[in-house]
C-alpha cells in the first residue's frame, strides 16, 4: 500500500515538474528560433540602413525607427488611458461598490476580457474613426490615438482584475486600524490599502503595457499603418504603423530566408527584448518592495 | 487565385471524376512551375517574360499563352467630393505625396488622405508600376510614407465612404455604391474614361490587366476541354462574380 502512494505521489511531483520547466523550455526554444532567424538581418542589411526612418520592403527599404516609434505612441497612449481606469475600477470593485455591484462588475469586466481584438477592430473602424476624425478636425480617423483608445479598453480588464486581486489580499485589519485612527475612507484607501497593495497593482500595469505593445489585430485595423516616424506631438492624431501589424501582415507572403524575411524576424526579436525590459522591471519592483515591507514586519 | 480556384471547384462538380488542383504562390511561381513542366496550366497575372519562354524552350517547354479575364482597378473618392476626374499623371502626383490638397487637382481645400493595400498585395505593386511609375521601369517614384496602408479591400471602402480627404483604389468587384468612382485619362489624352466591362475590353480603360494561363504547346485532351469551358458563358460568370472583367468571346 505505502509502496503505491509513494509512486503515486513520484507520478505527480514528476508531472507537475516537467509542466513548470516547460515553460522554460517554450521561452528558450522560441527565443532561439527568433534569434536564428532574425539575426542574419543584421548580416543582409546594413546596421545604418535598419535603423533609418524609410520602411518600403518590397523595394529594399528596412528602415524599422518609424516602427519602433509607433509601437511606442500607441502603447503611451493606451497606458495613459488604461492605468488611470484600470486602477479606478479596481479600488471601485474592491473599496467601495456595494455586494451587489461588485457581483455585477466583475463578470462584465471578464466579458470586456474574453472581446476578441477583431471586433473591437471592427467597432474602431466603422464608429470610433469617423468619430475621432469629425471631433479633433482630423485629416483621417485612422490614427495613433484611436488605436490608443482601443488598446485601453483591451488593457483595462487586465489591470482591473490583477489589481482587484491584490487590494482584496490586503488583510482587513489594516483598513480597520486606519479607520479607528479616524481616517476617511478616500486617506484609507490612499494612504493605506493602495499602498499594501502596491507590488501587485505594478504588476499590473506593467501586464497592461505588455497587453498592448503585443496587440496586433486592432492596431492594424485601426492605425492607418503608415510607417512615418513620429516626431512631436501631433504623431498622437496622426497615422502610424507598429511592429505587430508589419509583422502580421507581411509574414504571409515573404520569400521564406529571404532578408525581408529576416528583418521581420528582425522586430520580433525587438519587440520580445521590449516584453522583457517590462517584465524584468516588473519583477524588479515587486522585489524590491517584499525586502522593504519585510524590513518593517522584523 | 480565388478565380482559378472557383473555376475548378465549378468543373469539378460538372465533371465529378476530374480532378484539378490549385496550388498559389504568385505569378512567378507559376510560370516556374511550368517551366519546369510540373504543372499543365499557369495562371499568372502578367505576361510571361522573354527570359522565361528562353529557359521554357531551352526545357523543351512551349508557352501558350491564354488570356482569360480582365481586371480593373478603379479609383475611388468619398461622394461628397465634387472631384470627378484625374489624369494618370494627378493620380501618380497625389500618391507619391507631390499634390497634398485637393484643390490642386480641381477640389476643395481638404488634405488628401491616400489609402493603398498593403505591399504584398498584387495590386499595390501593379499600381506603383503602372499608375505612379506609369509603366517607365526607371521611374523612381515611390508611395508618400504617408499613405495608409489597410490590410484589406473592405477596410479601403470603408474608410474613403466615411472620409472626404481620402482617396483608394480597389479592384471594381469591390466597389459599392458608398464610393464614387472618378474618370481616369491616359498620359497625354484629355478624354476621361470610367471603368466598366466595355471600356476595359476595348482598352480604352487605362488601369487595367490582362489575366493569363499558360500551356505547354497547343492543349491537347481534358486540358482542352477545360480551356473551352473557361471561355463559355458560364465559366466567365463566374469572372464577373468575383469582381473581374470577363471577356466578350
Amino acid at each position: 500500500m505505502e509502496r503505491k502512494e509513494a509512486f503515486q505521489t513520484f507520478l505527480i511531483t514528476t508531472f507537475i515538474r516537467i509542466s513548470g520547466y516547460s515553460t522554460i523550455f517554450f521561452v528558450g526554444m522560441i527565443l532561439v528560433f527568433i534569434l536564428g532567424q532574425g539575426l542574419p538581418a543584421l548580416k543582409e542589411v546594413e546596421l545604418s540602413s535598419l535603423f533609418s526612418t524609410r520602411w518600403y520592403p518590397i523595394e529594399g527599404f528596412f528602415g524599422i525607427l518609424p516602427l519602433i516609434g509607433g509601437s511606442i505612441v500607441v502603447t503611451i497612449g493606451a497606458t495613459l488611458i488604461a492605468v488611470p481606469f484600470g486602477i479606478g475600477t479596481a479600488i471601485y470593485i474592491s473599496e467601495i461598490a456595494p455586494r451587489w455591484a461588485r457581483e455585477l462588475l466583475k463578470p462584465l469586466v471578464e466579458v470586456l476580457a474574453g472581446l476578441p481584438s477583431v471586433v473591437l477592430g471592427f467597432i474602431g473602424i466603422v464608429s470610433l474613426s469617423p468619430f475621432i476624425r469629425e471631433f479633433f478636425n482630423l485629416p483621417t480617423g485612422l490614427s495613433a490615438l484611436t488605436g490608443s483608445l482601443l488598446l485601453g479598453a483591451i488593457a483595462i480588464p487586465t489591470i482591473v482584475s490583477v489589481a482587484e486581486d491584490a487590494l482584496d489580499s490586503v488583510p482587513k485589519e489594516y483598513r480597520d486600524g486606519a479607520f479607528a485612527l479616524g481616517a476617511t475612507k478616500w486617506q484609507t484607501i490612499w494612504t493605506v490599502t493602495l499602498p499594501a497593495a502596491k507590488s501587485g497593482v505594478l504588476t499590473a500595469i506593467m501586464l497592461g503595457i505588455a497587453r498592448s505593445i503585443g496587440e496586433t489585430m486592432t492596431v492594424m485595423m485601426v492605425t492607418g499603418n503608415a510607417p512615418v516616424l513620429p516626431t512631436g506631438l501631433e504623431a498622437i492624431v496622426s497615422p502610424i504603423r507598429t511592429m505587430t501589424a508589419t509583422i502580421a501582415a507581411e509574414m504571409g507572403e515573404v520569400a521564406n530566408g529571404g532578408s525581408h524575411y529576416a528583418v521581420l524576424f528582425f522586430i520580433a526579436i525587438v519587440l520580445f527584448l521590449i516584453s522583457l525590459v517590462i517584465n524584468i522591471a516588473a519583477s524588479a519592483v515587486v522585489f524590491r518592495e517584499t525586502k522593504r515591507s519585510e524590513k518593517i514586519l522584523s | 487565385m480565388n478565380l482559378a480556384l472557383a473555376w475548378a471547384e465549378e468543373y469539378q462538380n460538372i465533371h465529378p471524376n476530374i480532378s484539378l488542383s490549385v496550388t498559389g504562390g504568385g505569378s512567378g511561381t507559376g510560370i516556374a512551375a511550368l517551366i519546369n513542366n510540373t504543372v499543365d496550366i499557369a495562371n499568372a497575372s502578367r505576361s510571361i517574360k522573354d527570359k522565361e519562354i528562353e529557359n521554357a524552350n531551352e526545357n523543351n517547354v512551349e508557352p501558350l499563352e491564354f488570356v482569360i479575364a480582365r481586371d480593373a482597378i478603379a479609383v475611388i473618392i468619398n461622394p461628397e467630393n465634387p472631384v470627378e476626374k484625374l489624369s494618370l499623371q494627378q493620380i501618380s502626383d497625389i500618391y507619391s505625396g507631390k499634390f497634398t490638397n485637393w484643390s490642386e487637382v480641381g477640389g476643395e481645400d481638404r488634405p488628401i488622405v491616400r489609402l493603398s493595400r498593403e505591399t504584398n498585395s498584387g495590386t499595390h505593386v501593379y499600381f506603383l508600376e503602372q499608375v505612379l511609375r506609369l509603366g517607365d521601369k526607371e521611374n523612381p517614384t515611390f508611395f508618400s510614407p504617408l499613405t495608409l496602408l489597410l490590410p484589406s479591400s473592405e477596410g479601403i471602402i470603408s474608410e474613403v465612404s466615411q472620409n472626404p480627404n481620402a482617396i483608394g483604389y480597389d479592384g471594381l468587384g469591390y466597389i459599392t455604391d458608398e464610393v464614387k468612382v472618378v474618370g481616369v485619362s491616359q498620359v497625354g489624352s484629355t478624354e476621361y474614361i470610367y471603368p466598366s466591362v466595355a471600356t476595359v475590353n476595348s482598352g480604352e480603360y487605362p488601369i487595367a490587366r490582362d489575366l493569363y494561363m499558360y500551356t505547354n504547346g497547343q492543349p491537347v485532351g481534358e486540358i482542352e476541354e477545360y480551356l473551352n469551358w473557361i471561355f463559355s458563358e458560364a465559366a466567365q460568370e463566374i469572372v464577373a462574380e468575383l469582381g473581374f472583367v470577363p471577356i466578350i468571346k
